[in-house]
């Protein structure tokens, strides 16, 4: 099949949870599908040659760089971004850590991190220093300094173990 | 300390306490509303940038008519539209410069804008970028500073003689006195590379044209100072009230490169006018590294008189500063912004400096994190560890010697800056105590005791904050100052406002980049008016249409602690009293007896008592009901500059900022012997900032600081070729640290409150951008030893680069195989010969004398480690000599000759080692010339065998014509600078009159 650069195709995909479908050429980044066609915003765009990291969601359960996917290979996926994440009363734990151990300043590369992390806890729930911080050598952060990232990442994945600890 | 920190009797329930910041909730959620974030008008076009592929060319013809035939263009704006709507940006030095928001003419950088295309979207406004037609002339670029300074070098700006567009000198004290009786005297020449701290958020500007009003609404992420904004109206040819700015309520990150959005503001204004629609722009990673700003790169020769315990009394400095392409508001700033505390930490009287501007064909410099402090620190804290190293003593010491005594603050330095607060003694002594210092030297000596290579480095630091609007102006003349008109202070401002319901509204132009200025503010509101955190609402977008602002609004000089938490404070201060003045009134009690607290009003003694919401809601609900003096409404705007920042001086000194934090660093570092690869063992950083206001960010401030200089000592370099051409385009060439590279410095702190800030507060976020690159630098200096030259100590620190400082070590002779099988000249050797000549400022006779001194001849010769005397005038030298890679350790003889004193003589050596023999000869003739001073004519022949040879004969060439030089470059600054003390002049005065005897 000959697709040309400026055809439109419908891609519909699941958005955390919720199945959403918009238009968007061949060649059009899942990044900017996802801000400018869909809404989510909270997911940004820091370097486009999938080095940064500010752009990570997740699909099909694995963390993705956003900018060096099309929207159409999303096609029928499932994408979670950063609007996913928290509970009904605000926060995830992940995300209160980030804020305890003030893991952010300006926030801007966080989204991107929060998904890695998030993925990541659930693959490796009981990482070591060392596995943390090779996970996040995938994110640039001009901001932190990374400890308090390391340090929340590191917090949430031992208290999540407690809980598991105590619920056996 | 002063009386004048006004800490005021509030309760301090917030301020000084590591409050978790209001911003996170939304930023962690996704809702945080950047510059791309924000809704855009309907109709609202896309703009893509052509740029120049070449250093310096001019445009001789530029076609757009394909461009606007491609699908979903809508216009294009050139030079000729610019040159129609708008005018050059004014420039901060009298030079007739034309640097427009598009190229006119000429371009000098490579990705300088040249036309811009706008479209229906982004993609289709990139697609036509390729059908713009431009056409260029070449022209020879010049890159290197030092060359670019050079009369013969091809000039930028035609109508500008030279690239040099401004030169000036400062004299303080009586530096020539200083230097001319000084016992030593030490010059270091060293550069500061490119680099820039990057926000991982790019440049977003939507312009907007209405002719109706003959005005223009841009939002950008521009981060101030707002100064700027009339470089960009007047640019613009409007009055500053036709200029609406708007920032968004986040921004993703600046660290002072969004000041340099500024050109496209204007750009994408006119652009919008261009197409009769609103126009945005997001500029992609390629456009940001190769073209939105840099740190200036420098070339310093420092210079320092001192005595034999290390007391400095006198500094010289030759800064020579690569602001790129155009000089770019506000620079020539960095070269001025550390001008008053120039002489760092240090009780320096003495000094000299002399500034140049050059202009190369590189992107134009710009705000940087650190601005302006790197490059000095990089200059004089390299100069203090050697002359440590000069001296054989502990770094420390020197340090310690020369410190700012405890007692004398405020201190007016040399050059005019009045260090407010510290006890730098002090900080050195918790720095070393609890920091583990003697942990740290003892690992030091384990390391070296195993062969490895490991050092420490020291520094400290004075950081400066709230800049003086006035010390910009220290480029231009006292008598151009004069005519221009004395400019000095640096107004903060800030508006509380409580609601008809009791709600508190607080607005700051600080524009924060991720700082947690909301957070801050809402902590001084809430301690003076006595409610909560979150019953406070803090709004940080910037209107210059609707906000109070000045010229020193925005983001920059670490100037949000000290002087707009101080007006926040002032206006919460103004609320405070108008609120005790209605309660006085109607309890008829004293004001002194009034307290908030908890969200309410009442008296000391409990008889009065009522809801904050009430009593300020009375101003809106019953202003009937209050003093005369009420006016209704709560709404107060205060306005603070400080008394302490006052214009240069008729004798040319400069409070160039208000505040002055102290910084006392140092660190460990362990080289990969076979990689290169530089490991920071421990980083220790003591700051005193004064005052804290909320100590969390304050680490958070240090460690996003910190972890990106360590990205400058290792990494981050914008590299550029011969032809100006760009290599650092994206983040996979320009090495951005991640987790990895980034160890978790151990961060101390002291507490000496600023006198001349309302809270007692100093900025702290540019510190440790200062102090790492040269602590780190002089830790690797210290791991290599003395077989490293001083001035090759070159930022970034990468593995490429220390490996090759490191060299090739001669490997250990194989067991059996004899001396005599090592190979010798006959094995292909070269000879090489040249001649050249030096000038040292010494007559011939003590030339000669010098020369026939043991110790001035083991220091002339580069990499000697011993000399030892075989015979008359002849020694045995151990000398390492690196030709490229490759190092060779030489066991050499060494003879003076042919003596004629004080016409000529003849110095000779051969040397074996295993990798190669050399063999070579000097003739030296001395002539006396103008000033006593002597021409050293030498000629020499040089024959170079075994694998040394190998290297090839235009390396080798160069190899040994440097080498020479260098002996008799050394000799010249062992002449010029330490001086030959008394006794070891009759020392040689005796050795000639033994010689004498024996002849």
């Amino acid at each position: 099949m000959y697709i040309r650069h400026d055809d439109r195709h419908q891609v519909t995909l699941t958005l955390n949870g919720s199945e959403r479908s918009a238009h968007a050429e061949s060649r059009t980044q899942l990044c900017d599908f996802l801000r400018h066609q869909l809404g989510v915003t909270g997911t940004h765009v820091g370097c486009e040659h999938g080095v940064c990291g500010a752009c990570t969601v997740i699909v099909d359960g694995r963390a993705t760089r956003s900018c060096l996917m099309l929207a159409v290979q999303a096609e029928g996926r499932r994408v979670e971004t950063v609007e996913s994440l928290g509970e009904m009363e605000g926060l995830d734990d992940l995300q209160r850590a980030f804020r305890d151990h003030h893991a952010l300043q300006c926030g801007f590369c966080t989204a991107g991190i929060l998904m890695s992390c998030h993925e990541f806890l659930r693959r490796i729930p009981d990482p070591s220093e060392g596995e943390v911080r090779d996970m996040l050598s995938g994110h640039l952060c001009r901001c932190t300094g990374y400890t308090g990232i390391v340090q929340a990442v590191l917090a949430v994945a031992r208290r999540r173990q407690n809980h598991r600890e105590e619920e056996q | 300390m002063n009386s004048q920190v006004s800490l005021h009797d509030e309760p301090r329930t917030y301020i000084g306490k590591r409050q978790s910041r209001v911003e996170d909730e939304a930023l962690l959620r996704g809702l945080g509303r950047y510059a791309d974030d924000l809704a855009i008008p309907p109709g609202t076009l896309h703009a893509a940038v052509v740029r120049s592929p070449h250093a310096h060319a001019r445009i001789t013809r530029l076609v757009v008519d394909e461009a606007l035939k491609r699908p979903g263009v809508r216009g294009v704006l050139t030079g000729e539209d610019v040159k129609l709507w708008a005018s050059p940006f004014p420039v901060g030095v009298r030079q007739s410069m034309e640097h427009w928001c598009l190229a006119v003419d000429k371009v000098r950088h490579v990705g300088e804008p040249v036309a811009v295309v706008i479209a229906e979207d982004r993609y289709l406004a990139e697609d036509a970028l390729e059908a713009v037609e431009v056409d260029y002339e070449l022209l020879t670029p010049v890159v290197d500073p030092e060359a670019a300074a050079d009369d013969e070098a091809p000039t930028l700006h035609e109508d500008v003689a030279s690239n040099v567009v401004n030169d000036r000198h400062f004299r303080y004290g009586e530096p020539d006195t200083a230097f001319e009786t000084a016992q030593r005297t030490l010059s270091l020449k060293v550069r500061y590379p490119r680099n820039a701290c990057t926000p991982i958020e790019c440049y977003v500007v939507v312009g907007q044209y209405d002719p109706a009003e003959g005005g223009y609404d841009v939002m950008a992420n521009f981060q101030g100072p707002y100064a700027l904004h009339s470089v960009m109206s007047r640019a613009l040819q409007v009055p500053a009230n036709r200029l609406r700015l708007r920032t968004p309520p986040d921004s993703g990150g600046s660290f002072g490169i969004k000041q340099g959005a500024f050109p496209y503001v204007v750009m994408m204004a006119l652009a919008a006018r261009k197409v009769g629609a609103p126009v945005k722009w997001v500029e992609d990673r390629l456009e940001h590294l190769q073209a939105a700003s840099s740190a200036t790169n420098r070339v310093t020769t420092i210079e320092a008189a001192f005595d034999d315990q290390g007391q400095v009394s006198a500094l010289r400095f030759d800064q020579l500063d690569d602001c790129g392409a155009y000089l770019r508001a506000p620079e020539p700033a960095t070269t001025y912004r550390m001008h008053g505390n120039l002489t760092g930490a240090y009780a320096i009287r003495h000094l000299e400096v002399r500034n140049r501007i050059v202009l190369t064909n590189k992107t134009p410099t710009g705000l940087n994190r650190g601005f302006g402090g790197p490059q000095v620190y990089f200059a004089l804290e390299r100069l203090m560890q050697r002359i440590a190293v000069e001296l054989e003593i502990d770094p420390l010491d020197v340090i310690r010697r020369n410190l700012v005594p405890s007692d004398a603050f405020p201190y007016r330095c040399a050059a005019g800056a009045l260090l407010d607060s510290g006890d730098y003694q002090r900080g050195i002594e918790l720095g070393i105590e609890q920091g583990g210092l003697d942990e740290l030297l003892a690992r030091r000596d384990a390391a070296r005791r195993e062969g490895r290579r490991y050092g420490i480095g020291y520094t400290v630091a004075v950081e400066p904050s709230i800049s003086n609007m006035g010390y910009i102006t220290m480029a231009q003349t006292p008598e151009e100052r004069r005519r221009a008109g004395l400019k000095n202070g640096a107004v903060s401002t800030a508006t509380v406002s409580v609601d008809p319901m009791g709600g508190v509204s607080v607005h700051v132009s600080s524009t924060p980049q991720g700082q947690g200025h909301r957070t801050v503010a809402a902590q001084v509101v809430a301690d003076v008016l006595g409610v909560s955190l979150e019953s406070i609402r803090v709004d940080v977008e910037l209107d210059t249409g609707k906000d109070a602002w000045s010229i020193a609004s925005g983001n920059y000089s670490s100037r949000f602690a000290g002087a707009v938490a101080g007006a926040v404070h002032k206006a919460a201060l103004k609320i405070h009293s108008r609120l005790v003045s209605i309660a006085t009134q109607q309890w008829k009690v004293s004001a002194e007896d009034i307290l908030f607290s908890e969200g309410r009003v009442y008296t000391q003694d409990g008889a009065h008592s009522i809801s904050f919401h009430r009593l300020a809601g009375a101003t809106h609900w019953a202003p009937g009901t209050l003093p005369e003096s009420e006016t209704g409404g709560l709404r107060e705007t205060a306005f603070w500059t400080p008394a302490e920042l006052t214009a240069p001086d008729e004798d040319e000194r400069i409070n160039s900022s208000l505040c002055y934090g102290f910084i006392f660093d140092y660190c460990g570092v362990a080289i990969d012997a076979l990689t290169g690869r530089v490991e920071i063992d421990r980083y220790v950083t003591l700051h005193d900032a004064g005052r804290m206001l909320n100590p969390q960010l304050v680490d958070g401030q240090v460690r996003g600081a910190f972890a990106q200089a360590v990205g400058a000592a290792l990494y981050e370099a914008f590299h550029y070729g011969p032809d100006g051409s760009f290599f650092s385009g994206t983040l996979a060439d320009y090495l951005i640290p991640t987790t990895m590279e980034v160890p978790d410095p151990r961060i101390l702190h002291m507490e000496t409150p600023s006198p001349f800030t309302p809270l007692g507060a100093k900025g702290v976020g540019e510190g440790n951008n200062m102090s790492t690159p040269v602590c780190i630098a002089n830790a690797v200096a210290d791991a290599l030893g003395d077989t490293v030259e001083p001035g090759d100590i070159e930022l970034p620190l990468t593995p490429s680069k220390v490996r090759t400082l490191m060299g090739i070590e001669e490997p250990p002779r194989p067991e059996g195989v004899g001396e005599d099988s090592t190979e010798t000249t006959a094995g292909g050797g070269s000879t090489l010969a040249a001649s050249d000549d030096v000038e040292i400022p010494a007559s011939p006779q003590r030339v000669f004398d010098s020369i026939l001194d043991p110790d001035t001849l083991q220091a002339m010769i580069p990499g000697c480690h011993s000399l030892e005397l075989t015979g008359e005038n002849a020694y045995r030298a151990d000398v390492t000599v690196g030709v490229g890679m490759i190092r060779a350790r030489f066991d050499a003889r060494v003879e003076l000759t042919d003596l004629d004193p004080p016409r000529s003589l003849r110095l000779s050596g051969a040397g074996r080692s295993g990798m190669g023999d050399a063999e070579g000869a000097a003739r030296i003739h001395l002539t006396e010339i103008e000033g006593g001073h002597t021409r050293l004519d030498y000629d020499y022949e040089v024959t170079i065998g075994g694998k040394i040879a190998s290297v090839g004969g235009r390396m080798l060439s160069s190899a040994s014509k440097m080498l020479i030089g260098q002996i008799f470059s050394r000799l010249s600054h062992q002449m010029s600078g330490a001086k030959v003390k008394r006794s070891l002049w009759q020392r040689i005065k005796h050795r000639l009159i033994d010689r004498g005897g024996d002849a």
